[in-house]
């Protein structure tokens, strides 16, 4: 059992009186997908930018790819891609000169023409950085993230501002990374984005982790089922933990008085019905 | 790759972007050379005043160079995110720094031998009487300018500022220097700030260096560069921002 990518046990950082992140503990596996979900201001970004080694840790252990990720050693960096929430490029290069320059600096770079074709550039490659869109300039990024071939690739909300099909592209990058056996963490407050890329959730409100697990059966309440129906015109509701008691309840009853049940429908909460119900507190407080 | 290889590499970037720049290839190495020929032209055309111009120009050329334009670039650079792109990468903070500072150097050298080249064959002034003393004056005057420059970028808020910040030292620095006119001819109170700033000593290292004879000293000026060099590392180097 190869030892996780990611440990994070009890992390905090506080900035003066503020505490952004309070007590923050998760692993990821290598090859795992791992999502971070929340609201702006939730700690996702501080978390991620003290894995990334640009913020030092007030406390907690944390270990990536087995290194002190505050130790910033270059053996590490060489085998991490960082995709930040907002960063520049030199206007006045191209694509492909911009990916072959930080080539450079990796030991075993992939290919740039390969790079390039990966994140859909293609046609782009020979187009100064700053005559790219909002779209390209992301797929850049994801680019010059990938060139060193790294084994684990921190994207912090990657596709924010895009457009859903520029978001299906760049979910099909990070399906493809999956694919290639790299381990991704991924930022985001779009919930369907987590939803569709991530192996496994953590959704993180006011510096904590309140909720963590795969996400289709995430959080309190994930093990309610709703049932409904049409009764007379108007839908009944009821939630129960063991729906098939209710349903052959239901069923019988309804058989009994001849009556159909019209509409019945078993749902489980969505992902948004669980980040809802857990992040609405917060205005509660 | 090793990290000098890396600095290379750099290196080579950086002068690719640079000519890919039209107005900043104009602000290095254009504009001071427009400045020489007009003023020349205009106000300088005596011997003993040409050799007043030569080493100031120069100086000014490796003030322009050097501190206006790291300032410049790293606020642009730090606001931008490239900085902190970098700093996500395995580039050696030291490599890419020497790669972007070597860039500039070779312009603060290209620009001063220009200046001289340009003051022999079209204004007759002799070529350098002391070549080994320009060297050492150009090359500390780049090393301080360097590292005043990038220190000052750490005071410039952003790249809306950069210009606004750099022309405030770089134009006042410029008249009490005695880039354009001797700057014993000064009031007092001005010549006094000029003694403490490095531009005036630099400009008189590279004039007794060119043309010799002008009575400064060599050793004062050279300390004088050397300590605001040593403090501009110090503050470089403490204060640096990569975002």
């Amino acid at each position: 059992m190869p030892s996780p990518a990611i440990e994070v046990h009890d992390l905090r950082k506080d900035y003066g009186a503020v505490e952004a992140v309070r007590g923050v503990s998760f692993e990821v596996a290598r090859g795992e997908v791992f999502g971070i979900l929340g609201p702006n201001g939730a700690g996702k970004t501080t978390t991620v930018e003290i894995l990334e080694g640009y913020r030092s840790r007030s406390a907690g252990d944390v270990r990536v790819l087995g290194h002190d990720p505050a130790e910033r050693d270059r053996e590490l960096q060489q085998r991490v891609g960082i995709v930040l929430q907002s960063c520049g490029f030199y206007p006045r290069v191209t694509v492909r000169e911009a990916v072959e320059h930080f080539s450079k600096a990796y030991e075993h770079p992939r290919d740039t023409g390969e790079t390039i074709e990966l994140v859909g550039l293609r046609e782009k490659a020979d187009a100064r950085t700053k005559d790219l869109s909002g779209g390209q300039r992301r797929r850049l990024d994801l680019a010059l993230a990938l060139v060193g071939d790294p084994e684990l690739v921190f994207l912090d909300e990657p596709t924010t501002g895009f457009d859903p099909a520029a978001r299906r592209t760049a979910w099909g990058v990070v399906r493809s990374m999956k694919e290639l056996g790299k381990t991704v963490v991924l930022t985001t407050h779009y919930l369907e984005e987590a939803q569709a890329l991530a192996d496994r959730v953590a959704i993180v409100k006011e510096g904590r982790i309140v909720a963590e697990g795969p996400p289709d059966q995430l959080g309190p309440g994930s093990s309610r089922y709703r049932v409904s129906y049409l009764s007379q015109g108007s839908r009944v509701e009821h939630q129960t933990d063991d729906p098939t008691e209710l349903l052959h309840r239901l069923t019988r009853d309804a058989i009994a008085l001849g009556e159909r049940l019209d509409g019945l429908e078993v749902t489980r909460p969505t992902l948004e019905d669980v980040y809802l119900e857990l992040t609405a507190e917060v205005d509660a407080v | 790759m090793s990290p000098v290889a890396l600095a290379w590499e750099q290196f080579r970037f950086e002068r690719k972007l640079f000519w890919r720049n039209p107005s900043a290839a104009f602000f290095n190495f254009l504009l001071p050379l427009l400045l020489l020929v007009l003023i020349a032209t205009a106000f300088a055309s005596e011997p003993d005043e040409l050799e007043v111009l030569i080493p100031g120009v120069a100086g000014m050329g490796v003030l322009a160079t050097t501190f206006t334009a790291l300032a410049f670039n790293l606020t642009l650079l730090r606001d931008e995110g490239v900085l902190k792109r970098i700093r996500g990468t395995p580039i050696p903070a030291g490599a890419y720094l020497a790669g972007f500072i070597g860039s500039a150097t070779l312009n603060a050298l290209l620009q001063v031998a220009i200046v001289v080249a340009i003051g022999n064959l079209v204004y007759g002034v002799d070529w350098p009487h002391d070549p080994l003393l320009l060297a050492g004056f150009t090359l500390l005057g780049v090393v301080c300018f360097a590292a005043l420059g990038v220190a000052f970028s750490h005071l410039i808020p952003n790249e809306d500022a950069a210009p606004a910040y750099t022309n405030a030292v770089f134009l006042p620095l410029i008249f009490i220097s005695g880039v354009f006119y001797s700057a014993d001819d000064l009031p007092e109170a001005l010549k006094a700030i000029a003694e403490a700033l490095p531009l005036k000593h630099l400009i008189d290292g590279l004039s007794e260096a060119i043309v010799g004879g002008g009575g400064a000293d060599v050793g004062t000026a050279a300390a004088v560069v050397a300590v605001w060099a040593a403090a501009g590392l110090f503050l470089a180097v403490r204060f640096f921002r990569w975002e």
